[in-house]
């Protein structure tokens, strides 16, 4: 795919669909979350599993939809993946750890909080890749991810109790 | 199953083992004893905060550090591992302490524990790759050869081209990990932090401190594991950053572990003897034949042992014939 120069920056096309693409998925998981019934539900019983079945909401459709969301997003990111990445069968372990670790460092079950440590995350990978060397952009990525659980392990956005 | 039974078994078995390398077993299965007593030893230093609710993912960078101080320091400096092994358990202390102190300070348990410990293994793993001029990378790293021609060991390099010598240092270190298991289990920690890890503020209120119990435990468990990652290396006298750190022989030691079964003693080696007969068996039967196939069933295998067997193989046994 073509890609094209801003000032000194080379954005390569394929990069800049994957982030298109992934930027309108996160928005319309956040509106399918907030906005529908469905996602009402989900957010509901992760927060009481316990009582939403007195509500009549059937706990096993809830989580079955749950899984099927979040796998149908991983494989959209996956396809997103291969845009840039040469693929082999343990490239699920590249990213599999990042994954989780992003999540718990924006707070489990926070979408924004999760974007915002994606972000955070990704660049210094990337910018620390460039001035350093691409590993120790990882290095400096999970250093940064134990340090903020110990100054903020409820997540990135949240403020310590 | 009573007490002295199960105890007398265990002798009889410990001789048997005693006179492995006299029975006239070939190099091969010998190998796999050693590296199954080996693998036993790692898999009982993790269990031992493992089984108190202290979930460790990050017992790879512990093996790491142990392999690969030692093998630089012989490789760059000449140091004799056995120095080594000094440095190397030095270095894995102040790691476990910087790691645990905060963590166990903080209140950071369960996932989040074993979260912050994952991505120390791979910090250790990446560090490793980064310094490839020094490490080697990811090919790996072969310590110098120290024997001297027409001899089959070295003490000073502590390399041995013969297994009986391997076979009974490594088999005098997991009889030392069982014995510190015992003593663990008899001690007043052990109560300690079977309370903390049940309920960790009930613990603190009747006195106990909590910190300072969790990081004793932590180091122990650690310093094991860099122990065993220097008599990895020195038996195999090769070493990856992928055999020995990051999150693949983490996750592995984990598994072994629960699929023996983590709280009784010899749970962690019968998960280690378990996943390595189960791993040659299949690569014999199968793994010519269909590439990967062995791996697939024994990725099947493990999701049916953690969900039907929580107690782990040997767990469930015991507990049937109690």
């Amino acid at each position: 795919m073509p890609s094209f120069w801003v000032g000194d920056i080379s954005l390569s096309m394929a990069r800049l669909i994957a982030f298109s693409v992934a930027m309108v998925a996160i928005a319309a998981t956040y509106l399918f979350l907030n906005k529908t019934y469905a996602g009402t539900a989900i957010r509901a019983i992760s927060q009481d599993r316990g009582i939403m079945p007195l509500m009549g909401v059937d706990p096993g459709r809830i989580y079955l939809l749950t899984s099927a969301v979040g796998g149908a997003l991983a494989g959209l990111a996956a396809c997103l993946l291969v845009l840039q990445y040469d693929i082999h069968p343990a490239i699920g372990l590249t990213f599999g750890p990042i994954t989780f670790l992003v999540c718990v460092m924006g707070g489990l079950g926070n979408l924004v909080g999760g974007f915002v440590a994606a972000f955070i995350f990704a660049q210094f990978i990337s910018v620390g890749g460039y001035v350093i060397a691409i590993e120790w952009g990882y290095v400096l990525a999970f250093v940064f991810f134990i340090a903020m659980m110990f100054i903020r392990p409820e997540g990135i956005l949240t403020q310590r109790r | 199953m009573s007490q002295s039974i199960s105890t007398n078994l265990f002798r009889v078995f410990l001789v048997l083992l005693l006179a492995a390398p006299w029975l006239g077993l070939g190099s091969y299965p010998m190998h796999l004893i050693i590296m199954s007593l080996l693998l036993g030893f790692i898999y009982t230093s993790w269990a031992l905060m493992g089984r108190l609710g202290l979930v460790s993912l990050g017992h790879g960078a512990f093996l790491g550090i142990g392999a690969y101080s030692v093998v630089l320091l012989w490789n760059q400096y000449g140091l004799s591992p056995f120095i080594g092994t000094f440095v190397a358990v030095a270095v894995t202390v102040v790691v476990a302490i910087v790691i645990g102190y905060p963590c166990f300070r903080f209140k950071i348990v369960g996932h989040y524990f074993a979260l912050v410990t994952l991505a120390l293994a791979e910090v250790v793993r990446l560090v490793i790759v980064a310094e490839r001029d020094i490490t080697g990378g990811s090919l790996g790293l072969t310590p110098k050869p120290g024997i001297a021609e027409g001899s089959t060991y070295s003490i000073w390099a502590m390399q041995s081209s013969t297994r009986i010598v391997w076979f009974y240092l490594i088999l005098a270190c997991w009889l030392f990990a069982l014995w510190v298991w015992r003593r663990v289990d008899q001690s007043m920690q052990r109560d300690a932090l079977q309370a903390i890890s049940e309920e960790e503020d009930a613990a603190a209120s009747i006195g106990i401190n909590v910190t300072r119990t969790k990081l004793q435990i932590t180091v122990l468990s650690a310093v094991m594991t860099c122990l065993g990652g220097v008599l990895y290396a020195q038996y195999q006298l090769y070493i990856n950053p992928e055999t020995v750190s990051g999150v693949g022989i983490s996750l592995q030691i984990v598994f072994g572990v629960i699929a023996g079964g983590m709280f009784v003693m010899l749970g962690p080696t019968f998960g280690a003897v378990f996943l390595l007969a189960l791993q040659e068996i299949l690569r014999i039967l199968i793994g010519n034949q269909i590439h990967g196939l062995d791996l697939l069933i024994y990725g099947a295998l493990l999701i049916f042992f953690i969900i039907k067997m929580p107690n782990g193989i040997l767990g469930t046994l015991l507990k049937r014939h109690r």
